[in-house]
């Protein structure tokens, strides 16, 4: 029934994005294919919070470590661009697997703390090294991913389409199920015989690998990888905004509040300075109002079995 | 004089720290709330100061007084308008009320802090202190503003103590943090208690705003890492624990204090991130936690 519903929602959606390139001009492409990379850190988000009930307040963190190791391997050793991308994700797993130690031991505000530091952490070492990693000017890129703007939002956009296919079957499937109790009551989840531990793991995997990729994506979109982009703390905070305000655990959601968010912040452009406090107070909104987020609603009806 | 005036240095900023900390870690340990946009509404406290001290040409009594007031009328705000609508709202389930206050109130701090940054613009101000002037410490040229804030810092703080500790709203207040359905039973109004709560700290968090603005200056860009600095020091000590931020605020100040004098001042928080990943590793409860 749920699989359905949010499944109906979600092809003309696709489709509609798959055929915009005929439509629009490069600048809204530009747009989106940003908006589908944050949309990936938002559905990885969602994945962690939403089904294994972790509060990762350091989205960037995972974010980061994937985009500058994939950056700092182009920029130095020249590695190609599939290559850079590999490493890139493959250490954002390991950064995956070093938040979930302290999140298997520890609960709610303290995880959260946790995960926040090591976002300032990896900021501080980035400033730190200012000589090797560009500091806060950042790192030029020798690669680019492409320079024509329609090839660039199709790689966003099949890229998007397939982590969310995979997520949300994820999510779906029984492996979701098992995380969700775990999220909910660890204690209850493991007496009923399942693995809590395993399965938390492999949810701070998922989440990290994607997430790395997409951060890699997105410096090799930019063709420069600097903090304010895939390491600051607001970045994050944007992160779970959407998640939150898209509708949790339901990882399309997400993809939807990112690119809302996206396209919101530039639509309030030439109201300036202001444009972050009315997004802010949007977003506020929704969250006092409609807790359960864009499709919560669309989802609830019905959608419980 | 390196040393002396590290530990001075070190001394003033502890001070403010510690209260700063104070009132964030009191609200949770009594109502279990971290609020998030506590960093700006200090941010808020000061640039009031700043603002009705300079631009009124009130002078900088009546400056901080307004920033106390404005802080105090934010807390309220913050209560009234974000916290408890979450924490009453029948559509949150109870196991994720907690991830919705903190990102309301996320959102609230960048809401004021956005708000600031429009109708005073994000330069760093500085209030001008209650006294001016300067003196010599054994040596070290201190200005009397500096020991003027950790006096005040520390006369709060014993004023706070004498409130919990030798008054009835006070002892009802310690009660709530430890069995709040224990003295629903003795026939407390908890609401009341939670907006008594709310009072103390955006009175206390408008005096740390304040002595903050006159000592170091703020910018709506500080928002962020102030309310990471008071979190921190409250993991640090315990959540909950007021004694332990007290002892981890001072830990916080001359640890960064150290670093700023001795290596650089750009890498000023790293050793306190360093401990506190530390200390959530090996206590996860904090110095003086209780669980």
């Amino acid at each position: 029934m749920l699989q359905s519903r949010s499944l109906r929602f979600a092809l003309p959606v696709l489709l509609a994005m798959a055929l915009l390139p005929l439509g629009v001009g490069g600048y809204i492409l530009g747009l989106l294919t940003i908006g589908c990379y944050y949309a990936v850190f938002a559905m990885s988000w969602d994945l962690l919070f939403g089904f294994a009930g972790e509060v990762n307040f350091g989205p960037t963190f995972l974010i980061g470590v994937g985009a500058y190791t994939a950056a700092l391997l182009n920029h130095y050793w020249l590695w190609p661009i599939p290559a850079c991308l590999a490493v890139g994700s493959l250490a954002a797993v390991i950064g995956g697997l070093v938040l979930a130690v302290p999140a298997l031991r520890l609960t709610g505000p303290y995880f959260g703390l946790v995960t926040l530091v090591a976002v300032l952490m990896l900021q501080n070492l980035l400033v730190l090294f200012a000589g090797i990693t560009g500091g806060e000017i950042g790192l030029d890129l020798p690669d680019v991913l492409s320079i024509d703007e329609t090839t660039n939002y199709y790689y966003a956009f099949g890229f998007m389409t397939v982590t969310g296919a995979i997520l949300f079957g994820l999510s779906r499937s029984p492996v979701g199920l098992i995380l969700q109790a775990s999220g909910q009551d660890a204690v209850e989840a493991a007496a009923l015989g399942f693995n809590v531990t395993k399965h938390k793991i492999a949810a701070f995997c998922i989440s990290a690998f994607f997430s790395g990729l997409a951060g890699g994506m997105l410096v090799f979109y930019f063709s420069t990888a600097s903090v304010g982009t895939v390491v600051d703390i607001a970045v994050g905070v944007n992160v779970i905004i959407a998640a939150v305000l898209g509708g949790r655990r339901t990882i399309i959601g997400a993809a939807v509040g990112a690119i809302f968010l996206v396209a919101a912040g530039e639509l309030l452009r030439p109201i300036g300075q202001l444009a972050t406090f009315v997004v802010s107070a949007f977003a506020l909104v929704v969250i006092l109002f409609f807790p359960g987020g864009f499709l919560g609603r669309l989802l609830q009806d019905g959608g419980r079995e | 004089m390196r040393p002396l005036q590290i530990l001075i240095d070190g001394f003033a900023i502890s001070s403010l720290y510690a209260l700063g900390a104070t009132g964030f870690t009191l609200m949770f340990g009594v109502s279990g709330v971290l609020n998030l946009s506590h960093g700006a509404i200090m941010v808020v406290a000061a640039v009031i100061a700043w603002y009705v001290a300079g631009d009124l040409a009130a002078g900088p009594y009546w400056g901080a007084l307004a920033g106390v007031a404005t802080a105090l009328a934010f807390a309220f705000i913050t209560y009234r308008v974000i916290v408890r609508p979450i924490q009453n709202s029948p559509s949150i389930p109870r196991e994720e009320k907690e991830i919705f206050v903190l990102t309301g109130t996320l959102l609230w701090g960048i809401m004021l802090q956005e708000a600031i940054a429009y109708l005073f613009t994000n330069n760093p101000k500085t209030v001008r202190p209650l006294i001016t002037g300067v003196v010599e410490i054994l040596g070290v040229r201190t200005p009397i503003n500096e020991i003027l804030t950790a006096a005040l810092s520390w006369i709060a703080i014993g004023l706070l103590w004498l409130l919990v500790n030798r008054t009835r709203a006070g002892k009802a207040l310690l009660a709530a943090s430890i069995n709040p359905r224990g003295l629903t039973l003795l026939g407390f109004e908890l609401s009341r208690i939670y907006w008594l709560v709310w009072a103390i700290y955006g009175v206390l968090a408008g005096i740390a705003g304040v002595l903050l603005g006159a000592f170091l200056g703020v910018s709506s860009d500080n928002a962020g890492t102030l309310t990471a600095s008071a979190f921190s020091i409250v993991v640090l000590g315990g959540l909950g624990s007021v004694s332990g931020s007290l002892i981890a605020a001072y830990v916080v100040g001359y640890l960064e204090t150290l670093t700023a004098y001795t290596v650089a001042p750009s890498i000023r928080t790293l050793p306190v991130l360093l401990l506190l990943v530390a200390v959530v590793y090996v206590r996860p409860q904090g110095l003086l936690g209780r669980r």
